[in-house]
């Protein structure tokens, strides 16, 4: 077997991500994958890294690359952790598709001192002319699902995001609008942001 | 010379090294009784590097011993975990020094109801202390002490295996610092203890039994250890398991013969299972360890919450559990992961598809393979040990 040589490149919503990380600190990645943020963080940032990852699949390849994550849910895990457990607690790409949102986003900021979430925003304009004009729910290149088989259950619009984290006391210390590529096109969360960008990386901490 | 010191002097001549702690070293035991002599069998592969850094600790299963990675002396067959034992392997024997030991109460080497009793020159026999996981794992951490090891870089089993690997994790949480609880729970639930019980009922019941002074009367429980064993065997197959081993083939005759012989494949080899153990099983060791396995409840020991028995802990862990395992299914294993998760500990869990049931950890699983591979490279890593040589 070949020594694992860790990818310093990755996605780029990923490297948004990481790039948020303070090296050295304790991280907790729900909804991990692979495990190839992860990987890049224990390697680049020398994190303590920890996953969640739904999938069985997901875990295996991730725990066989000799990083450390179970099989677990994060409608249903989170609540095991004890409080303040990781300095960072990331969710990405994976808000959407949980069945209590506003619960998850409470249990990340109990278990982490901060919160790294990232979403697809469905205030994005294709979003909202796919609706308006197509009469039909929308189909783009990062929501690539049918309503029928969509596991996303539970979108929402930076503008949403923005007024839940303020109703739950949460600090938005830095909110990123990306187009689809990753690449960032607003650093805020304003009407434009909203209405232009693709997803969005928000950096939370608890007030 | 009478028959019961000959039974002694042929578990003497079994291969494998020997760690006796004297009378002036007993090991003190959960019931309160100090035993000594205490003899220790183990066989070790590999070197210990200078700093005693890179050893790991295999724990055997119920009828499993220290035999893991060479012939068996009494069977003939293959060491039971010999494919993932050697150079280059997964238990790299060119970076690890790996020691198996068989376990306090066990039959192959080690003290146990069939060694002598001191005080009476007979063996123990029934008059053997009740012994606990926890007793067979401060055996297991004397023979450490004995190799001046202070860390263990991994201690790692499966079934019974498993829970001396959680009891060394919790117990001992400076001593090691990774553990690998394959297949196993941390305890042993009701329908474990009912299993347990219907096969030392067999055993108690066998005529030849005699109260547990069989070796004084020259004779053995072997049709109640054998029924014990078929009883046992099941719960480590799975349904689908035996389905596609022997469905309802009829053993060697065309038809059924309306009479109660092996007609059916599985029939026959359930019997073979259990006539071949027999002989190289003791009933006595049978009855204490399956007590060991029942009375193992980590949760009990402290205070009723799984997470207390981790708390602080900087063992990294990997739990493994197979899909189709009903004697350790995989919730037991989410609940070791859980009261882990609740005291942030480092942890991963894989469940493994696999229709092989509870004997999986002992069979060829690739999905398996490489959860243990990366698991203990990536601890390797973080111990500073050497990755595996790159194979040509």
């Amino acid at each position: 077997m070949n020594a694992k040589i860790p990818s310093s490149s990755i996605r780029v919503d990923l490297q948004l991500i990481a790039d948020m990380v303070e090296p050295g600190s304790r991280v907790l990645d729900i909804g991990c994958g692979e495990g190839t943020l992860l990987d890049y963080l224990n390697s680049f940032k020398q994190t303590d890294g920890r996953g969640i990852e739904l999938s069985m699949a997901g875990v295996r390849k991730a725990v066989a690359q000799g990083l450390s994550v179970i099989q677990g849910d994060a409608d249903t895990d989170l609540k095991d952790y004890p409080s303040g457990a990781f300095d960072y607690v990331i969710l990405s790409q994976t808000l959407q598709a949980t069945r209590n949102p506003k619960l998850v986003l409470r249990d990340l900021l109990r278990i982490g001192r901060r919160a790294i979430v990232s979403f697809p925003n469905f205030g994005y304009w294709r979003v909202r002319a796919g609706l308006f004009f197509g009469g039909r729910m929308p189909v783009t290149k990062s929501l690539t699902y049918q309503w029928f088989d969509t596991p996303n259950i539970h979108f929402c619009t930076i503008a949403d995001f923005i007024a839940l984290c303020a109703e739950e006391g949460i600090q938005v210390e830095k909110a990123l609008s990306l187009n689809a590529k990753g690449l960032v096109r607003f650093d805020g969360g304003g009407l434009l942001a909203n209405l232009l960008s693709e997803q969005a990386v928000f950096l939370l901490k608890r007030s | 010379m009478s028959d019961f010191l000959n039974l002694d002097d042929q578990s003497a001549d079994l291969p494998g090294h020997r760690l006796v702690l004297g009378p002036d070293a007993p090991l003190h035991l959960d019931c309160g009784i100090d035993l000594a002599p205490v003899t220790i069998a183990y066989s070790t592969y590999g070197r210990l590097n200078a700093d005693k850094s890179n050893a790991i600790l295999i724990c055997h299963a119920l009828t499993g011993d220290h035999y893991v990675a060479e012939t068996h002396p009494l069977t003939g067959k293959p060491g039971w975990w010999e494919e993932l034992v050697g150079p280059g392997r997964i238990l790299d024997t060119d970076r690890y020094f790996l020691i198996c030991s068989n376990v306090l109460g066990g039959c192959m080497g080690s003290t146990g109801p069939a060694s002598i009793n001191p005080a009476t020159g007979q063996p123990w026999c029934l008059n053997f202390p009740v012994i606990t996981i926890a007793d067979m794992v401060r055996a297991q951490v004397r023979l450490i002490d004995h190799f001046g090891i202070d860390k263990l870089f991994c201690v790692i089993g499966g079934s019974m295996g498993g829970m001396q690997a959680l009891e060394w994790a919790s117990r001992y949480p400076d001593r090691v610092f990774a553990a690998v609880p394959i297949a196993t729970a941390a305890r042993h639930s009701a329908q474990n203890i009912a299993f347990a019980e219907v096969g030392r009922q067999a055993v108690l019941s066998d005529p030849e039994f005699k109260n547990g002074d069989y070796p004084l009367h020259d004779t053995k429980p072997s049709a109640g250890l054998a029924v014990a064993r078929m009883a046992a065997h099941i719960t480590y197959l799975s349904e689908a398991a035996l389905h596609r081993k022997f469905g309802r083939n009829l053993q060697g005759r065309d038809t059924i013969t309306y009479g109660f012989g092996a007609d059916f494949q599985v029939e026959s080899y359930l019997r073979h299972q259990g006539s071949t153990f027999v002989d190289r099983f003791d009933a006595n060791s049978y009855l204490y360890i399956t007590r060991a396995m029942d009375y193992f409840d980590l949760a009990g020991d402290h205070g009723g919450q799984l997470a207390n028995a981790f708390r602080g802990t900087k063992v990294r862990f990997c739990v493994i559990s197979f899909t189709s395992d009903w004697l350790f299914p995989t919730p037991e294993s989410r609940a070791v992961v859980h009261a882990l998760n609740a005291v942030a500990a480092n942890v991963s869990f894989v469940e493994v598809e696999s229709d092989k049931g509870h004997d999986a950890f002992l069979l060829d699983e690739p999905e398996f393979h490489a959860t243990l591979s990366g698991f203990l490279e990536g601890a390797a890593e973080h111990r500073g040990l050497p990755r595996r040589r790159e194979t040509p």
